[in-house]
């Protein structure tokens, strides 16, 4: 395979680059991340694409399409994706709030908002019920409904686009923005021009943590979904009915469709983040 | 620019990536903890959520014995599925104890269990209770028994016997109650899909289910004796109605072909009365092969007023009026009869079961 030659380049730049040769330390340091990787992701990765693979095409193709299945798998990603874009509006502001607002509670905000984190989710599954559940405190009862899900979906995601721009807020520098502003534009546009494709890899990298971890959600919304098919029950109970089945193809299979839906959307994600940020 | 918040971002995501997995090994240590002292062996037993607490009483009895003196416990409890598998998949275990004989014969399948297992006077039952319905104190909806679960209004709980193999008892149970009655298949499919379409949280294990009823879901929870018993003694009672019909459930045990030569004794243990005291106390109905079921708590040694928690502490476990099991209603305690025509998933183009659609066609009709 040969570059064609393009005028006044050259022609070496990209050989140069593949055959730089490593020092020992960095040798060492690609040996151990490449082997950790492929432990702890690709090869788990690859047995359950394999797993899913010896069912075969046909029985891949029956199990998703399994009305029940495909009615679960379709209130997952729906709920998913709206989560998500109500993560990248909220968790922006909250971002925003934490860095550029100065209030009374701020230092206590920053502490619990990873929460969500560090709780196991069995309990705020059990929080989530009490709180949300038949006879709620607060008056909103979503026990046993679609709307639970997306409740769950929305506590166990709301630090992931926090915690990825705030760091970047922390680092934008306000002279530009008042540059801009002693120029006349408006505050609309400085949010558009200058602020946004500065977090646009930040918001776009927590969004597919968001999705992701969204996608696979299990232990914070069994209790409160009441995993009622076609209503409130998620992917991952359909994956846990196949498995005590002993259908070991047919909960891989499943996995394996919300990988690559969870990849296609880390793609698209990344494709927009470079567009907006090119904006800029 | 992008190259400062791409690097936090990473720190970040590792930061979080450490913190799960420490979770998850302070998690495995804490399954795998050891009771008992001295020095001899260890039992390993692996066993569903629920005998944990009578396994345990049995543990410290059978150390009194002249078998069971040193004699140390390495225990493992989590849904029986999941443990049947998980023995499947290499986990060391002496002893299982599941909810289902359908979870020991994975693993004869595998080989680790001996085709035998089953054929002693118990048929490889150690554990049995009945299935029962749980209602709000008081019983305000007046259950009192399953007819009384169809009715427009009445919400129930249970466990999903789709994914969680205990809650295939209720199924049955429900099931059994028309057939046994003089009904026909249709009439009691018919009934499992109304049934169904009452179901108001189909939770994955026995557990949630319980949580999710004293978490105010419902007014009916399908259980089992033994757990609304366990959960009064633990201060967390609701209660329970024995219908006229009700299903026996029987809870298989047994040991590995390479287990320690103890694990022998330690079986033969917890199926003498001593043991079965334990369960007793614990809230199971203590074995009876000649009469399955009925209990005669002299036998083991009890009266009446030893066991805590129960409705009717004068009789804690009542005679059943129609009590199915799997032997007499159900073709044989191997499920080999309904595996398939009550739960199976339709995979490799069989049909779907009974329970199965019933379960799928409730979601669809309330739409």
């Amino acid at each position: 395979m040969t570059t064609p030659v393009q005028e006044g380049r050259p022609v070496a730049t990209r050989p140069a680059l593949l055959n730089h040769n490593l020092t020992a330390s960095s040798g060492i340091g690609l040996g151990i991340s490449m082997l950790w990787f492929s432990l702890l992701v690709l090869i788990p990765l690859a047995a359950v694409i394999a797993t899913a693979a010896a069912g075969g095409w046909d029985e891949f193709w029956r199990t998703i399409t399994n009305e029940q299945t495909s009615s679960a798998i379709k209130l997952t990603l729906k709920a998913a994706a709206l989560v998500t874009l109500v993560n990248i509006v909220i968790g922006t502001a909250i971002a925003w709030v934490l860095v550029r607002d100065k209030f009374w509670g701020k230092g206590l905000l920053e502490l619990i908002i990873d929460i969500p984190f560090a709780l196991p989710t069995i309990v705020a599954g059990l929080v989530l019920l009490s709180l949300y559940g038949v006879n709620s405190p607060l008056g909103i009862e979503v026990a046993n409904t679609g709307d639970s899900v997306f409740l769950a979906f929305l506590f166990v995601t709301l630090p992931f686009i926090v915690r990825m721009v705030q760091p970047v807020l922390e680092e934008l520098d306000e002279d530009v923005e008042e540059a801009a502003a002693s120029l006349g534009a408006s505050r609309v546009t400085i949010f558009r021009r200058i602020i946004l494709p500065s977090l646009a890899p930040a918001i776009a990298a927590g969004a597919a943590l968001s999705f992701a971890r969204a996608v696979g959600e299990y232990g914070s919304l069994v209790l409160l979904s009441g995993n009622l098919p076609f209503k409130s029950e998620v992917a991952s109970v359909r994956i846990l009915s196949a498995i005590e089945n002993d259908n070991r193809a047919g909960a891989a299979s499943i996995a394996t469709l919300l990988l690559v839906i969870s990849l296609l959307v880390i793609i698209v994600l990344d494709v927009v983040q470079r567009r907006v940020a090119r904006r800029g | 620019m992008s190259k400062q918040p791409r690097n936090l971002g990473t720190r970040r995501r590792w930061l979080a990536v450490a913190g799960a997995a420490t979770a998850a090994v302070v998690g495995l240590t804490a399954c795998g903890s050891d009771s008992g002292g001295g020095s001899d062996e260890t039992i390993s037993i692996v066993g569903f959520a629920v005998p944990e607490a009578a396994n345990k009483a049995i543990a410290a009895e059978f150390n009194k014995t002249d078998e069971g003196k040193g004699v140390r416990f390495k225990t493992s409890y989590g849904a029986s599925g999941d443990q049947s598998r998980a023995v499947e998949a290499g986990l060391k275990a002496d002893y299982v104890h599941l909810s289902v004989a359908t979870d020991v014969d994975r693993l004869v399948k595998a080989g680790l269990v001996d085709p035998s297992w089953n054929t002693g006077p118990n048929k490889g039952i150690v554990s049995t209770s009945i299935v029962v319905l749980g209602v709000r104190k008081g019983n305000p909806k007046n259950i009192k028994g399953w007819d009384d679960l169809i009715k427009p209004g009445v919400e129930v709980v249970t466990a999903n016997p789709a994914s969680s193999g205990a809650a295939r008892w209720n199924a049955l149970a429900a099931w059994g109650n028309i057939t046994r009655n003089g009904g026909t298949e249709a009439q009691a499919t018919d009934y499992l899909g109304k049934l169904f379409k009452n179901v108001v949280s189909l939770t994955n294990s026995g557990r949630d289910a319980t949580t999710a009823f004293l978490g105010g879901t419902g007014d009916v929870l399908l259980a089992y004796e033994n757990e609304a018993i366990l959960a009064a003694q633990n201060g967390q009672g609701f209660d329970y109605v024995i219908p006229d019909t009700t299903m026996l459930i029987e809870n298989a045990g047994a040991i590995l072909k390479d287990s320690t030569p103890a694990a022998k004794s330690w079986l033969d243990f917890v199926l003498s009365p001593e043991g079965q005291k334990q369960f007793a106390l614990k809230g199971f109905r203590p074995l009876n092969t000649a009469a399955p079921g009925t209990v005669d708590l002299a036998s083991v040694g009890l009266k009446a007023s030893d066991i805590k928690g129960a409705a009717d502490p004068a009789d804690p476990f009542p005679a059943v009026k129609h009590l199915l099991t799997l032997d007499t209603d159900f073709g044989g305690g191997d499920w080999g009869a309904v595996k398939d025509k009550l739960f199976g998933d339709g995979k490799d183009g069989k049909p779907v079961g009974i329970v199965t659609k019933a379960i799928a066609d409730s979601g669809k009709a309330s739409e």
